[in-house]
């Protein structure tokens, strides 16, 4: 109910009671539903953190041996994606609020979104057909040619199904959000700064650099950790691209490739039974605390800055 | 015309050199860059070609368009720099690479396209859409059931929220004060980065405990999907209702109508198109979802028109397990795969537009 701050109380109708009241419940349903999915996944996973192998037997030893490398592949595939989206989508954005023709701005941000309308099965029927095919000579020339650095250490993948390829499949499902809201947040930079800049004589890169960077940068941080928060979750993508074997490497090019939580759920929930289902809820679980604390934080940030209303 | 001026145009003046035109020197003609992104990939393409006459290989266009773009960069930046100077070199170098940018993410999307439509079409037939996979191994068979399971799952998922979407919307701009409505958009913002997979684990959670472990229904994955689309839902249906100006509730009063019927007689109908559009896109976004599917609602190879009984498939399940157990021969089952991914892609494309459509005619007419 809302309470009158005035000083005259508005009649109370049978009509507003109703409506009231249900926009009221509707509101809560959001609170109750987060406090369902966190304790429904909560109540199914207890039984899963002090499990051992006998219980259930995708566990290799107990079930944080069985996370760990997991969580490690789940941030690894995110952290490089994230790596290669954010130079790209601050380029885009800045290519269509401030260098694009004005008429032509929103047809190609719309062209952009349109990478986001495509379901993310698609995106993996993709990266292995075509993508995976693609860059497999690179990969082949790259532990040839530059094996000397770490990440590139041979020996190389038969079919290109690698990290690599999945986190660049990652990254291209999440550059239309993160595009998005850094291209909602130059738009919004005070032409006066612009004019000023320019008026200086600074050329359209200075002007740049000097007025529309600078105002941008909570929107360029905001961006960058929600598009982490959704290549972490990222599911179908990667469970298909990626040929994982579990293990710990940070190796880009190999066959031996860590999993993700996610995918990992994906490939093995079908077929799973017994204590196995509550091990994978468990690993659900933790992955939904990442995220969300991921996104908690990217909401902080947008949210110290009001003016970025409609950065979402 | 240019390259005989000294490259500073003040000092040109100042030691009385005669200028053709002193608002052109110094500068690039405007066509400049044009020619010297043609010539960089006349030359990238002829160094493929006597790589390809040398290594007998087929013809790589691909490789040659992108270096032809990677070599225009910095030899833009060289010419620039030679007659304009270093800061506009290093302007013409930073907008060569945000354009770069922007046609290196065309790429997948082209390709994409190109390949889903191409490999797409060759299943793309009648009894494709006529036939469901029931005892079906090998050629033939088609997506009726994924179909069934794909409308009868997203239209209960949008059963479900768009209710509680369109209430908790208009709870937030018309009702909400303090700090529930705080909390409330706070969890909206959060709950759009629910990863999907968590979406379909709760769903499966919640029917596990009432109905026991191994259980998959089609209400399961429309939960699962509702989770995933109220967030959505009141974001977009938020904005629609903060766009309506405060004047036409204040006239609705002043006129001594009750708040519940402005709401539903004013604001409604005067943001009804950008709820529509909102709406429609939320659905485009969860009819693709696949991991909750899989998870809640498994996978089947019947039609099922019983959302509270027994497993039902989807569009987008139905191409990952076609890819994922593969049969023999294997080509019928990736063929049904792509054809399975460009119909799915069509339905999205046709919601995206219908949806920009109806926000584009119905509109409401006062200024804007």
């Amino acid at each position: 109910m809302s309470t009158a701050t005035t000083a005259i109380k508005a009649k109370q109708r049978p009509g507003d009671r109703v409506f009231s009241a249900s926009a009221v419940f509707a509101g809560s349903m959001i609170l109750v539903t987060l406090a369902a999915v966190a304790l429904f996944l909560i109540v199914q996973s207890l039984p899963a953190l002090v499990a051992t192998n006998e219980e259930a037997s995708i566990l290799p030893d107990n079930f944080w041996s069985y996370v760990g490398p997991l969580v490690f592949g789940t941030v690894w595939a995110a952290a490089l994606a994230l790596l290669m989206a954010l130079p790209v989508s601050i380029g885009i954005a800045l290519f269509i609020s401030h260098y694009a023709p004005r008429r032509l701005a929103s047809v190609l941000g719309y062209i952009v979104d349109l990478l986001a309308a495509v379901p993310s099965v698609v995106f993996g029927l993709w990266g292995i057909g075509v993508l995976a095919p693609a860059v497999q000579p690179i990969y082949t020339w790259l532990v040839d040619n530059m094996g000397w650095f770490p990440l590139f250490s041979g020996p190389v993948s038969g079919t290109g199904r690698t990290i690599l390829t999945a986190a660049v499949v990652l990254a291209v499902m999440i550059l239309p959000i993160m595009t998005a809201i850094s291209r909602e947040v130059f738009l919004q930079t005070p032409v006066l700064h612009e004019e000023a800049a320019l008026a200086l004589g600074a050329t359209r890169w200075e002007m740049i650099r000097t007025a529309v960077l600078p105002f941008g940068r909570s929107g360029i941080i905001s961006a960058s950790v929600l598009g982490l928060g959704r290549a972490l979750g990222e599911t179908m993508a990667v469970a298909m691209v990626l040929s994982a074997t579990g293990a710990l490497s940070f190796q880009l090019l190999t066959s031996v490739n860590p999993s993700t939580i996610a995918a990992n759920i994906a490939l093995s929930f079908p077929e799973a039974y017994g204590m196995n289902v509550n091990v994978l809820i468990a690993t659900g679980l933790i992955l939904f605390i990442v995220t969300f604390a991921v996104n908690a934080f990217a909401r902080w940030i947008v949210s110290r800055r009001k003016e970025f209303s409609g950065a979402n | 015309m240019t390259t005989t001026m000294k490259p500073e145009p003040e000092a040109a003046t100042a030691t009385a050199v005669p200028i053709a035109n002193s608002l052109t020197a110094g500068r690039l003609p405007t066509h400049a860059p044009w020619i010297i992104l043609g010539t960089a990939i006349a030359v990238s393409a002829a160094v493929f070609a006597v790589l390809a006459l040398a290594a007998g290989g087929g013809y790589n266009w691909g490789a040659a368009l992108l270096v032809g773009a990677l070599l225009y960069i910095p030899s833009i930046w060289l010419f620039s720099s030679l007659v304009e100077g270093g800061r506009r070199a290093m302007d013409r170098l930073v907008t060569a690479l945000v354009t770069g940018a922007f046609v290196l993410a065309m790429i997948p999307l082209i390709s994409l396209t190109i390949t889903v439509v191409t490999y797409g079409l060759s299943r793309f037939d009648g009894e494709f859409f006529t036939y469901s996979m029931r005892n079906i191994t090998g050629e033939g068979g088609g997506i009726v059931h994924a179909i069934v399971g794909t409308l009868l799952m997203t239209g209960a998922a949008a059963l479900i929220s768009i209710p509680i979407g369109l209430l908790t919307s208009i709870y937030l701009v018309e009702y909400g004060r303090g700090r529930l409505a705080q909390g409330i958009t706070f969890l909206v913002d959060v709950m759009t980065g629910i990863p999907s997979i968590v979406a379909g684990l709760f769903a499966y959670a919640v029917f596990a405990i009432f109905l026991g472990p191994g259980v998959r229904l089609g209400i399961a994955g429309a939960v699962a999907l509702a989770v995933l689309m109220i967030p959505v839902v009141v974001r977009s249906s938020e904005e629609m209702l903060r766009l309506v100006p405060n004047e036409l509730r204040e006239a609705a009063f002043a006129l001594g109508v009750p708040k519940w019927l402005t709401i539903v007689k004013v604001v409604l109908p005067t943001s009804i198109a950008g709820i529509t559009t909102g709406i429609m896109l939320s659905i485009a976004r969860v009819i693709g979802e696949t991991a909750p599917l899989l998870i809640a609602a498994g996978f089947t190879a019947s039609v099922n028109y019983n959302l509270f009984a027994d497993r039902m498939q989807s569009l987008p399940v139905f191409v990952y397990t076609q890819y994922a157990n593969q049969g023999n021969p294997a080509e019928a089952y990736i063929d049904r795969a792509w054809a399975a991914a460009l119909t799915l892609i069509l339905i999205v494309m046709a919601l995206n537009l219908i949806a920009r459509l109806v926000a584009r005619i119905f509109a409401p007419k006062f200024g804007r």
